[in-house]
C-alpha cells in the first residue's frame, strides 16, 4: 500500500440514474500536494469530487482514503480526515461568522463537550487564516460573496484535516477574491502540507496552483501530471474542444494557455481562426 | 462585554460557548413566563393577588384558595405552557430539517391526523343520542395514534433512497390536504352536535384539563425537550444543507428521522391533551429566531419558552374574556401572536 | 417533463382543452337525476320545460362552468404566487385568501345574521382582497422591499391570525356554523349562472393579464437580480401579480368557497408535465385545475348518494394520490 496518496478511487463508476458519468477509473491523488480537476462543462469533475467526499454513492467500486475504503470507515472518523467545501452553499438567516465556522467542529463534538479550548483554538486559527476576525459576529447573509466564501473555506479548515475538497472554490468571485482564495489554500498547502483537491475552471490559476492536475473527458482520464509535462496544445483541443496556444507564464513559469479566436488587435493573423 | 462566554467544567469534559445576548433573552423569557403563570393562577372569577398565588404554591392561602388554583387552574395552566412548549419546539425542528419557514407541524399533516382520528373517534363512538359509548379518556389516545401514523406514513411516503426536505414538505402538504378533507366529510356527515364539538377541539383547548393529564404531559414533554436540546447542534447543521452536512460527518438520514420522531411526539402528545392550537408550531420559531438569532441552541428553549407564553396567554383571554362563555385558548394564539410577530417582522432588519 | 418540444405542447393543449369540454359535458350529463346525452343536447337544442331539461340548463350546466373557471383561476393564481415567492408551498389558501374570506362570511353571519350566496359572493370578494391586501402592504413595508421571505410569513401569519378569529365566532356561534360549515368546505353547488357571470369580468381580466406577463414571471424566476439587470421592474411586476392574484383567488372564493389544494397542487402537476416555462405553465394549470376540479364536482355527486361531498373534499382526495405520485418522481434531490 502506497501511503503516498491521501486518495485513490479503484474502478469506480458514477452514474445519475442510467447516464454513466465516470466509467471504472482508477485515480490516485497525492499525499500534501494540490491537485485540480480540470474538463469541461458536464464533463463530470464536480460528480467525481462529490463522490470522494462520499456524498454521491458510486455505482460500483471504491473510494480509498488513506488505503482504507471510504464506505467502510464511520462517516465522523471521515469528517475528521478529509472535508468537503460543495458548490454554493447557502446559509440560513442570520446566522452569524462564528456560528458557521464552529460548526466545522462537529465531528469532534459530543453534546456535552461542544466547544473545548481545542476547539476554540482551531475556529481562531481558521478565523485568523481567512482574515475573517473582525467580522465574526456579523451575519453571512450580510457578507459579500468574497468574504461569504471564506466563511465557508474557514468552516472547512476548522474542521481540521488533512484533506480539503472544494468544488470550484471561486465562482461568482472577482480576480482579486481568485487569488486571494487560492493563495489562501496554497499557503495551507504549503505551510501546513494539507492535500487539497479542487475543481477549478480557470485553466490557468489551474496550472499556476496545482502540483498535480488531473484532465478528465469521456466518463475517464485523459491525462493527469504536473501542468508543464501535461499542458499543451493538443490536450486543451481534445479535452476542451478548443484550439489554442500554450506558453509559459511570465511572472510563474507555469503554462499559459491563449485560446484562439477573435480579438481586438492581432499579432499572429495567420494563427487566430479557432478551427485552425 | 463579550459577545460570548466560554463554559467549560471538569477539565472541559463539559464545554459549550454560550451566545451571552441570547441567554438575556433566554432569562427574560424565563421571567415573563414565571410572571404570566402567576398571574393567570390568580386571574379568574375569583382574583388572587399575585403574591397570595406564591403562598398558595408553597401550601399557604385560604382553603378556597387553595381549592380555585389546586383543582381548577393550575391543571389548565399547566397543560398550557406543556403544549406551547411542545408544539413551538416542535415546529423550530421541522422548519429546521426541512429549511423552508412554512413548515409546520400542521403543514406536514401530523396535527391533520390527529384530528381525524378525533373526528372519527366522536363519530364511531358515539350512540344515537350523541352520547359517547367509550370513556373521553380515550380520546388523547386516539388523536395520538392519529398524529403517529401520519407522521409515520408522510415519512415512508417521501422515502426514496433516503428522505429530501421537499420531497418530505410536498408529500406533507398533500396529505395534509387530505386529512383536511377527511375531517371535514367526517363532520359534514355526523350530527351537527358531533361537528361542533370536533369544531372546539380541531380549534384547540385545553379546558377541562386535570391532574392526570398533568402527570402524563409534563415528563412526556419535559423528556423531549432535553432530547431535543441534546440534538440542537444536529438541526444546526442540517440547516447548512445534506452536503455540509455529511461533509462534516453527520448521519443526515439517521438524525432526519430522529429529528421527525421527536417532533412527532411532541405533536401528539400536545394535540392529544389541547386538540389543534395552531399558529404555535408556525411562528413562535419564527419570533425566536429573531430575538436569539439562527443557533438551535438557543432558538429551541426561546421557541418554547414563547410558545408556552402564547398559549398561556391565550387560555387566560379565553376563560376571563367572555366569563362565563369559555373560548378555546386556539382561537387567540393568533389573535395574540400575530401582531407581535409582525412587529418583530419590521423590527429585525434581517427578513 | 413529460412534453418537450413545442410540437408536443401545443399538441398537448389541444388534447386538454377538448378534455377539458368533454369533461364539461360529463359534468351536465351525469348527476343525481338521470338524463342522458341526448337529453342534453335537447336541453339547448329543443328546450321542453321538463324537469330534467330544467336541470340541465339551470344546475348542471352552472356548475360546470362554475367549476372549470374556478379551477383554472385556483390553479393560475397557484402558479403567481409560487413563482413570486420562490416557495414551492405557497398557494393563495396560505397567504390569507381563503381565510380572509371565510372571515368576511362568517363575520356577515354572525353579526348581521345574512345567509345569502348571493351576499356571500361580495362578501368574500372583499374580505379576499382586503386580507391580501394586507399580507402584502406588510409584506412591502420596510427598507428591502417586497421580499419573498417577509411576503411569506406576512402571509402564513394574517392566514392563521384571521383563520383563527372565524374559528373563534364558530365556537361562540353555534348555528353560524351550521350555516357557514357548508361553505367553509367549498362547493361549486347550488350555484346560479348569474353568481358566476358577476365575477366573471374579474376571471377573464385576470387570466388575460396573467398570460400577458408569463414571459416575465420566466425572467422573474431567474432571480431577482438577473431579472433587474435584464431591465425587469420587478416592483411593478409583483404589484401586477398581486393583482391578478387578488382578482382570480378572491373571484373563485367568491363563487365557490373556500377550494383549497388545487392552488398548490396544480402548478407542480403543471411543471412536472411541462417544464418551467411560464408561458405553458400558466394555461396548462389553467386547464388542468378546471380538469381536477370538474372531476371533483362530478365524483362528488356518486360517493354518497344522494348527498353530496363537498368538491372541496374530493379534489383533496382525487389529487392527493396524484400528487403524491408527482412528489415522488420529480424531486430527487
Amino acid at each position: 500500500m502506497n501511503t503516498n496518496q491521501a486518495i485513490s478511487t479503484k474502478q469506480l463508476t458514477l452514474s445519475y440514474g442510467d447516464t454513466t458519468i465516470i466509467n471504472e477509473l482508477d485515480l490516485e491523488i497525492p499525499k500534501g500536494e494540490i491537485t485540480v480537476f480540470i474538463g469541461g462543462n458536464g464533463c463530470g469533475k464536480s460528480t467525481l469530487l462529490r463522490s470522494i467526499a462520499r456524498l454521491l454513492k458510486p455505482k460500483s467500486g471504491a473510494v480509498l482514503l488513506d488505503g482504507e475504503a471510504i464506505a467502510k470507515l464511520s462517516t465522523k472518523d471521515v469528517a475528521r480526515k478529509m472535508a468537503i467545501l460543495p458548490q454554493s452553499p447557502s446559509a440560513p438567516e442570520g446566522l452569524t461568522v462564528l456560528q458557521l465556522v464552529k460548526q466545522g467542529r462537529y465531528p469532534y463534538q459530543t453534546w456535552l463537550k461542544q466547544w473545548t479550548s481545542e476547539d476554540e483554538e482551531k475556529v481562531n486559527n481558521a478565523l485568523e487564516a481567512t482574515g475573517l476576525m473582525k467580522l465574526k459576529d456579523r451575519a453571512v447573509d450580510s457578507l459579500s460573496g468574497g468574504q461569504r466564501q471564506r466563511a465557508w473555506i474557514a468552516m472547512t479548515l476548522a474542521q481540521d484535516t488533512d484533506t480539503i475538497l472544494l468544488d470550484e472554490p471561486t465562482t461568482y468571485l472577482d480576480m482579486t477574491h481568485q487569488i486571494e482564495i487560492l493563495d489562501l489554500l496554497f499557503e495551507l498547502n504549503e505551510k501546513e502540507q494539507r492535500t487539497i483537491v479542487m475543481v477549478l475552471h480557470d485553466l490557468n490559476l489551474a496550472c499556476r496552483y496545482a502540483h498535480n492536475v488531473v484532465a478528465i473527458k469521456d466518463q475517464k482520464i485523459y491525462a493527469q501530471g504536473k501542468p508543464e509535462v501535461v499542458i499543451n496544445c493538443s490536450l486543451v483541443k481534445n479535452v476542451f474542444e478548443m484550439e489554442c496556444e500554450v506558453t509559459v507564464d511570465p511572472l510563474f513559469g507555469t503554462p499559459l494557455c491563449i485560446p484562439y479566436g477573435k480579438g481586438r488587435c492581432i499579432l499572429k493573423q495567420e494563427r487566430l481562426s479557432r478551427n485552425g | 462585554m463579550r459577545k460570548y462566554q466560554n463554559f467549560r467544567v471538569f477539565k472541559e469534559k463539559v464545554s459549550f460557548l454560550v451566545d451571552r445576548k441570547a441567554l438575556t433573552v433566554v432569562i427574560l423569557l424565563l421571567l415573563v413566563m414565571a410572571g404570566v403563570f402567576i398571574f393567570s393562577t390568580g386571574t379568574g372569577e375569583m382574583r388572587i393577588s399575585p403574591i397570595n398565588v406564591v403562598k398558595v404554591f408553597f401550601g399557604g392561602g385560604s382553603d378556597m384558595e387553595q381549592l380555585v388554583v389546586q383543582s381548577f387552574r393550575l391543571p389548565r395552566i399547566i397543560v398550557s405552557l406543556m403544549v406551547g412548549i411542545g408544539l413551538a419546539v416542535a415546529g423550530g425542528i421541522l422548519q429546521g430539517i426541512i429549511r423552508n419557514p412554512l413548515a409546520s407541524p400542521d403543514i406536514l399533516g401530523i396535527t391533520g391526523g390527529a384530528s381525524v382520528a378525533v373526528v372519527g373517534f366522536l363519530a364511531i363512538f358515539s350512540d344515537e343520542s350523541n352520547a359517547l359509548t367509550v370513556s373521553i379518556q380515550w380520546l388523547p389516545v386516539a388523536a395520538f395514534a392519529g398524529a403517529t401514523i401520519i407522521a409515520f406514513l408522510v415519512y415512508f411516503l417521501s422515502w426514496k433512497d433516503g428522505v429530501s426536505p421537499i420531497r418530505l414538505v410536498l408529500i406533507g402538504i398533500g396529505i395534509y390536504s387530505l386529512m383536511k378533507a377527511l375531517t371535514t366529510l367526517m363532520m359534514l356527515l355526523g350530527p351537527i352536535y358531533q361537528a361542533s364539538q370536533a369544531n372546539i377541539w380541531i380549534t384547540g383547548t385545553v379546558y377541562g384539563s386535570n391532574w392526570s393529564n398533568v402527570a402524563i404531559l409534563v415528563p412526556w414533554i419535559l423528556v423531549l425537550c432535553v432530547v431535543a436540546f441534546i440534538l440542537a447542534r444536529n438541526i444546526n447543521i442540517q440547516e447548512l444543507g445534506d452536503d455540509i452536512a455529511t461533509g462534516v460527518g453527520s448521519n443526515v438520514q439517521r438524525y432526519r428521522f430522529l429529528l421527525l420522531m421527536v417532533s412527532t411526539a411532541l405533536i401528539g402528545g400536545s394535540v392529544a391533551f389541547a386538540g389543534g392550537i395552531g399558529f404555535v408550531g408556525l411562528m413562535a420559531p419564527h419570533m425566536a429566531r429573531r430575538l436569539v438569532g439562527s443557533s438551535f441552541g438557543a432558538l429551541l428553549p426561546a421557541s418554547a419558552l414563547i410558545g408556552g407564553i402564547l398559549v398561556m396567554i391565550a387560555d387566560l383571554i379565553g376563560r376571563t374574556l367572555f366569563s362565563p362563555l369559555e373560548i378555546p385558548a386556539g382561537v387567540f394564539t393568533a389573535s395574540i401572536g400575530a401582531p407581535y410577530f409582525i412587529y418583530l417582522l419590521f423590527k429585525t432588519r434581517n427578513g | 417533463m413529460l412534453l418537450k418540444s413545442n410540437l408536443q405542447k401545443w399538441s398537448g393543449l389541444l388534447f386538454a382543452v377538448i378534455l377539458l369540454l368533454l369533461l364539461m359535458c360529463v359534468s351536465i350529463v351525469y348527476g343525481y337525476t338521470d338524463t342522458t346525452w341526448k337529453m342534453a343536447i335537447d336541453a339547448f337544442t329543443s328546450f321542453d320545460g321538463s324537469n330534467e331539461h330544467l336541470i340541465i340548463q339551470t344546475v348542471r350546466l352552472p356548475r360546470a362552468l362554475i367549476a372549470a373557471a374556478v379551477g383554472a383561476s385556483l390553479a393560475i393564481a397557484g402558479v403567481l404566487l409560487q413563482t413570486i415567492t420562490k416557495n414551492p408551498l405557497a398557494a393563495p389558501e396560505i397567504f390569507g385568501i381563503n381565510a380572509g374570506a371565510g372571515f368576511a362570511v362568517v363575520i356577515t353571519v354572525t353579526l348581521f345574521s345574512l345567509s345569502n350566496l348571493q351576499i356571500f359572493t361580495w362578501i368574500s370578494f372583499l374580505g379576499a382582497a382586503v386580507s391580501f391586501l394586507l399580507v402584502y402592504i406588510i409584506g412591502s413595508i420596510g427598507r428591502d422591499g417586497l421580499t419573498p421571505m417577509k411576503l411569506t410569513l406576512a402571509g402564513a401569519a394574517m392566514s392563521a391570525m384571521f383563520a383563527s378569529m372565524t374559528q373563534g365566532f364558530l365556537v361562540i356561534n353555534e348555528t353560524a356554523l351550521e350555516q357557514v360549515l357548508f361553505w367553509l368546505a367549498g362547493s361549486v353547488s347550488g350555484r346560479k349562472l348569474e353568481t358566476l357571470l358577476s365575477v366573471l369580468p374579474y376571471l377573464i381580466v385576470g387570466w388575460g393579464l396573467a398570460l400577458l406577463i408569463s414571459n416575465k414571471l420566466n425572467v422573474l424566476s431567474m432571480g431577482e437580480d438577473v431579472a433587474k439587470g435584464l431591465g425587469l421592474k420587478t416592483g411593478m411586476l409583483k404589484i401586477w401579480s398581486g393583482l391578478i392574484i387578488v382578482l382570480l383567488s378572491g373571484g373563485a372564493v367568491a363563487v365557490a368557497g373556500p377550494i383549497a389544494f388545487i392552488g398548490i397542487v396544480i402548478p407542480h402537476i403543471t411543471r412536472a408535465v411541462v417544464g418551467i416555462d411560464h408561458r405553458w405553465v400558466i394555461p396548462f394549470s389553467a386547464l388542468f385545475g378546471g380538469m381536477l376540479l370538474l372531476i371533483a364536482d362530478t365524483a362528488s355527486r356518486f360517493i354518497i348518494m344522494p348527498q353530496e361531498v363537498p368538491v372541496g373534499v374530493m379534489t383533496a382526495v382525487i389529487g392527493t394520490p396524484f400528487f403524491v405520485y408527482i412528489a415522488r418522481k420529480g424531486f430527487n434531490k
